[in-house]
């Protein structure tokens, strides 16, 4: 790695797997948001009365708000992490973009979200007993596709609000506003892919959650050397 | 690659003191408020079927007219900073963000009162106006917290404005999303929503000259509250 600096995607790979390296090494803010994810699916069981409304008709609004919750845990971390010791400002000087930094941090949230959700999604088929099988696949793609969103503004945000006094509180604040089209949508598109309706009855909702991805992909990278201290 | 913006540019040096934070702008718009409130409650007539419950119409719609130019004004502001970096943009945002969100409860509080009498119901969610304000509320409401939370000022004016950008970019999605949910579960409110341009002649009469005494006061609160961010910020300075 001598030589020229990497350019703004090789510079971004190298500090998603910075952070995943360090998440994989101590696995605490996996390991939380995992159990919190899988203890507020079985507390959401118990918030309904089962013979109102069976399990399997709730399970995709249940899906989503555990997918919010629990990816704001791990967005929390990202920038936290550098705060520590100030490693913001190794990152500030090495000599790469601040896109590039942007892209990173991103990239590595969407890893950690992703593996959050691999296991959340068992345990919801689990735990509301769902059928197994191709509708299943369906739904891990719209998981996909809303959490490109939701990491692209949660990166920015976190990165803000690490600046600020009580960040741990200000991030929620600020990104559930931005999680609501991508999250009602979702919750839409599930609700229609459990229910084994043709994936076309999906489409006007992945439609909005497509565009989400592609506006705030671009324009929270654009945004993100504002949020840096000079 | 995108430059950070310089430290505050020396082009707004430090500003003069206000004379007064209240001036003839805002008594005027204070005046026009109240004659609108006498227009409307006296001399309106009484609408047919819903009765004195329309009458909250003279209050609910300037007062979500009111809110949105507050919010577009944000917005507005939030792209000149980042342009021009000047501060008087950035206190003008802030000020706007205040009044804005003010307006919006007002809408928000007068709207179920509303909608208890005529819908029914407190809340009707496949009301996209509503629904729509609820959200700008919660986006202006962390916008101001936002502001309140970051000490310094450069990295507050630009924290804030990359937040009033995204806001305007978010709330189409909602708009959307909101109503590709309500168009899935009901018709169209079968409600008469205001607006109708069917309102008999006094009632429209009314009706405007309420939305101009709004207009006016979101205008003149606007510029109170820039005023009282100058003399902010001149304590702050004289303090440090």
């Amino acid at each position: 790695m001598s030589g020229n600096p990497p350019g703004t995607l090789a510079a971004a790979w190298l500090i998603a797997r910075k952070d995943l390296a360090i998440e994989f090494r101590s696995r605490t803010a996996f390991l939380s948001a995992l159990v919190f994810a899988v203890l507020a699916l079985c507390i959401f069981y118990f918030a309904w009365d089962e013979s109102i409304i069976a399990p399997a008709d709730r399970a995709p609004g249940v899906l989503w708000v555990v997918v919010a919750f629990s990816g704001l845990l791990g967005l929390q971390r990202s920038f936290s992490i550098e705060e520590h010791d100030r490693g913001i400002d190794a990152l500030l000087v090495a000599p790469t973009s601040r896109e590039s930094i942007y892209l990173g941090k991103a990239i590595g949230n969407f890893v950690f979200l992703c593996a959050v959700q691999a296991v959340t999604l068992p345990a919801l088929v689990l735990f509301y007993n769902l059928s197994v099988g191709e509708p299943l696949l369906g739904v891990a793609a719209i998981m996909v596709l809303a959490t490109i969103g939701i990491v692209a503004v949660g990166t920015l945000f976190s990165a803000m609000a690490v600046n600020t006094r009580m960040a741990e509180l200000l991030l929620p604040m600020v990104s559930l506003p931005f999680f609501v089209p991508v999250l009602l949508n979702a919750a839409q598109a599930t609700t229609r892919i459990l229910g084994g309706r043709p994936a076309a009855e999906a489409w006007p909702w992945l439609r909005i959650i497509i565009a989400f991805d592609i506006v705030f992909v671009v324009a929270c990278t654009m945004a993100f050397p504002y949020t840096l201290e000079e | 690659m995108t430059a950070a913006p310089p430290v505050a540019a020396p082009s707004a040096a430090t500003p003069a003191a206000p004379r007064a934070v209240f001036d003839w702008f805002f008594a005027l718009a204070g005046l026009g408020v109240v004659a609108i409130y006498v227009r409307a409650i006296y001399f309106t007539p009484i609408e047919a079927t819903q009765g004195a419950a329309q009458k909250i119409y003279y209050l609910h719609v300037p007062a979500a007219l009111a809110a949105y130019i507050a919010v577009s004004l944000t917005a507005l502001m939030s792209i000149v900073y980042l342009w021009l970096h000047d501060e008087r943009a950035d206190r003008l945002a802030d000020a706007s963000a205040e009044v804005g969100l003010v307006f919006l409860t007002v809408v928000l509080a007068t709207g179920p009162l509303w909608g208890h009498k005529i819908w029914g119901a407190w809340w009707a969610w496949w009301d996209m106006r509503l629904t729509l304000t609820l959200f700008l509320w919660f986006v202006v409401a962390a916008y101001l917290v936002v502001r309140g939370a970051v000490e310094d000022a450069a990295m507050r004016a630009r924290f804030s404005a990359v937040l009033g950008i995204l806001g305007a970019l978010l709330i189409p999605f909602i708009h959307l999303s909101v109503y590709l949910f309500q168009a899935r579960l009901h018709p169209m409110p079968i409600v008469l929503k205001p607006g109708e341009p069917s309102l008999p002649g006094e009632m429209l009469t009314t009706f405007l000259l309420a939305f101009l005494a709004f207009a006016v006061l979101c205008l003149a609160f606007i510029g109170v509250r820039y005023r009282v961010g100058v003399l902010r910020d001149l304590a702050a300075e004289a303090i440090a």
